[in-house]
């Protein structure tokens, strides 16, 4: 079974290909570029295509598998219209897929059940990763805001920090937001 | 509140009329709370029109009878209540093929043009190097009127040429690359690539065919059927919109709504043009008011009429996308819904027609056509060929 992955992100891509991998398919190629693309997806002649539901070139791969006379007809996936549930599945997990007409669903449905998992860990993964980035960005500012004050108003750290808290609480808003605008303020204020 | 109906998008100025619905308030008024949803692909609009995750979507004409004819997948059923623009698009080509084809700057003899783009074609044809234009999809307006204007013009669509589908944030690019010789998008497509200097407009479509029908709104058809008290609210709030969209006092609101990243995510500068009708031929060129370029509002211009889904179908049976036969010409036109749009509008004052089709590109001078409600007089509708296309004509000309 040959499997292409088309997709903007070469990260999301390489999670897509170790889960195929993981049960034994091998024969993927991942295409990230969309230079050229039509013409490698010819050339490669998958069985399966799988790609992001939102990319902006599913409507010139659908002209593609309209007219192309090298690659036997693929079709949307959806075509199995007797699976509602799976056909929901894959456009919650944001996946297309479009499988060459005649292969038995039976050997297309576990790919794509893999490729909903796989997209589905990679939304995780990367919103996981997305609060990890803001965290340590927060705890950033906080820090560099209580120096600030420290060596401003000669405060010890926890002084410090309660100052933050309490400004903070008082205005509603979050410790980072207080420290961004302290720093904002102290860069544009400057030495006054 | 009546409910909620989630609206899918793509990013272009005619997707104006659902943006204007919601963020005008219109939406609201009639109890509807209409929810957006951008993409970036048709194919990603229809999917979740068909599977669950859309209510309503904004779409190319054709993809809408295509779907429902089950062209290049399985059939689903679509209706089209509500058209929610006429034209709006240009064709645009690589400056120095413009140069050679018109004069470039303002618009042309579209005959003349097309008769000098023939002669190009074929010097490349006969040098083994087609030249390839791009669309903006297989079952898109875009690809049906350029096709018209070619073969009107002695150019044979599928032989003399290639046409491919290029999305259009990546037609300017394409354009620039050389990948493909020419365009024909949606604005404001053609303005980027204009701007860049990797294009030149040539013609707009409007000059091709005075009321080319372009986006509708599509439904489910068993949806719209069974919830209407639902969907008539909608088509009010969008005939509101309409009314806004045209209104030269709203034109800076629009076009800074429009412009907003949520939606186009673009020049309001841009926008405000095509708003307007003025179309930026070529780069340090003054924009030419062309008329009717856009039309969204006046004459009953969101009336589905049966006989522009008759067109277009016999366009698809040109191009060999659809197959001729009578079954299928009687579905395709069974799409365009005017008995939805006449009982949902009634009430909110709309004209409304009394007929159902009519002579497409008949009207030389202004006349007055009968209506249930209200006045409608209608202006010129021609195709630039001087032909007309009578829909039951067409129907005896089908195989059964």
């Amino acid at each position: 079974m040959r499997i292409a992955i088309v997709d903007e992100s070469p990260a999301r891509a390489a999670v897509i290909r170790e889960g195929l991998e993981a049960s034994g398919l091998s024969d993927i190629a991942m295409m990230s570029e969309r230079a050229g693309l039509v013409a490698r997806i010819e050339a490669f002649a998958p069985d399966v295509i799988l790609m992001d539901l939102a990319s902006p070139q599913r409507d010139e791969l659908e002209e593609l598998f309209a007219v192309s006379r090298a690659l036997a007809k693929p079709v949307a996936m959806f075509v199995d219209q007797s699976d509602d549930a799976a056909m929901e599945a894959a456009i919650d997990a944001g996946v297309s897929a479009y499988v060459v007409d005649g292969l038995k669903a039976e050997r297309i449905r576990p790919i794509v059940d893999l490729a909903i998992k796989r997209f589905n860990a990679f939304a995780r993964l990367r919103s996981e990763l997305d609060e990890a980035r803001t965290e340590l960005a927060e705890h950033k500012a906080i820090d560099a805001a209580k120096a600030l004050l420290m060596k401003k108003r000669g405060l010890d750290e926890p002084a410090a920090y309660a100052q933050l808290r309490k400004a903070a609480m008082d205005s509603g808003k979050r410790i980072s937001e207080v420290a961004e605008a302290l720093l904002t303020a102290e860069k544009l204020m400057g030495g006054l | 509140m009546t409910g909620t109906i989630r609206l899918g998008f793509l990013p272009l100025v005619d997707a104006a009329l659902p943006i204007l619905a919601r963020e005008l308030g219109f939406a609201e008024e009639e109890g509807i709370d209409l929810q957006l949803v951008r993409d970036m692909s048709w194919a990603t609009v229809q999917d979740r029109l068909l599977y669950g995750h859309s209510d309503a979507a904004h779409m190319v004409a054709p993809l809408a009878i295509a779907t429902t004819l089950g062209l290049g997948r399985p059939a689903v059923p679509l209706s089209v209540p509500f058209v929610l623009g006429l034209n709006g698009n240009a064709i645009t080509l690589a400056p120095d093929l413009a140069a050679q084809v018109t004069t470039v700057g303002g618009p042309g003899n579209m005959m003349q043009i097309g008769q000098r783009f023939c002669a190009l074609a074929g010097e490349r044809k006969a040098a083994g190097r087609k030249l390839r234009l791009g669309v903006v999809h297989r079952f898109s307006s875009h690809n049906y009127m350029l096709r018209y204007w070619l073969r009107a013009t002695g150019t044979d669509p599928g032989e003399d040429v290639e046409i491919v589908t290029i999305a259009p944030p990546f037609a300017a690019d394409a354009l620039a690359s050389g990948e493909v010789d020419g365009i024909c998008v949606g604005a404001p497509w053609n303005s980027v690539a204009v701007e860049r200097g990797t294009g030149v407009v040539v013609a707009t479509t409007s000059q091709i065919w005075r009321r080319g029908v372009e986006k509708v709104l599509a439904v489910k058809r068993q949806r719209l059927e069974q919830e209407r008290e639902l969907f008539d609210p909608l088509l009010r709030a969008l005939y509101r919109a309409g009314e806004a969209f045209v209104d030269p006092e709203r034109l800076e609101q629009v076009a800074a709504i429009m412009a907003r990243p949520e939606y186009l995510d673009g020049s309001a500068d841009a926008i405000r043009r095509v708003v307007q009708d003025l179309v930026l031929f070529a780069r340090g060129y003054d924009p030419v008011h062309i008329p009717d370029f856009m039309f969204q509002h006046r004459e009953a211009a969101n009336f589905p009429w049966v006989s522009q889904a008759a067109w277009l179908y016999a366009q698809m049976v040109r191009a060999g996308h659809a197959k001729p036969c009578r079954a299928d010409y009687q579905l395709s036109q069974s799409v365009f819904r005017p008995d939805i749009y006449r009982s949902a509008l009634g009430p909110a004052g709309a004209t409304l027609p009394g007929a159902s089709s009519k002579l497409e590109g008949g009207i030389r001078e202004p006349t007055g056509v009968g209506s249930i409600q209200g006045r409608l007089i209608l202006t010129a509708d021609s195709f630039f060929d001087g032909e007309s296309f009578d829909p039951d004509v067409y129907a005896r000309l089908l195989p059964e």
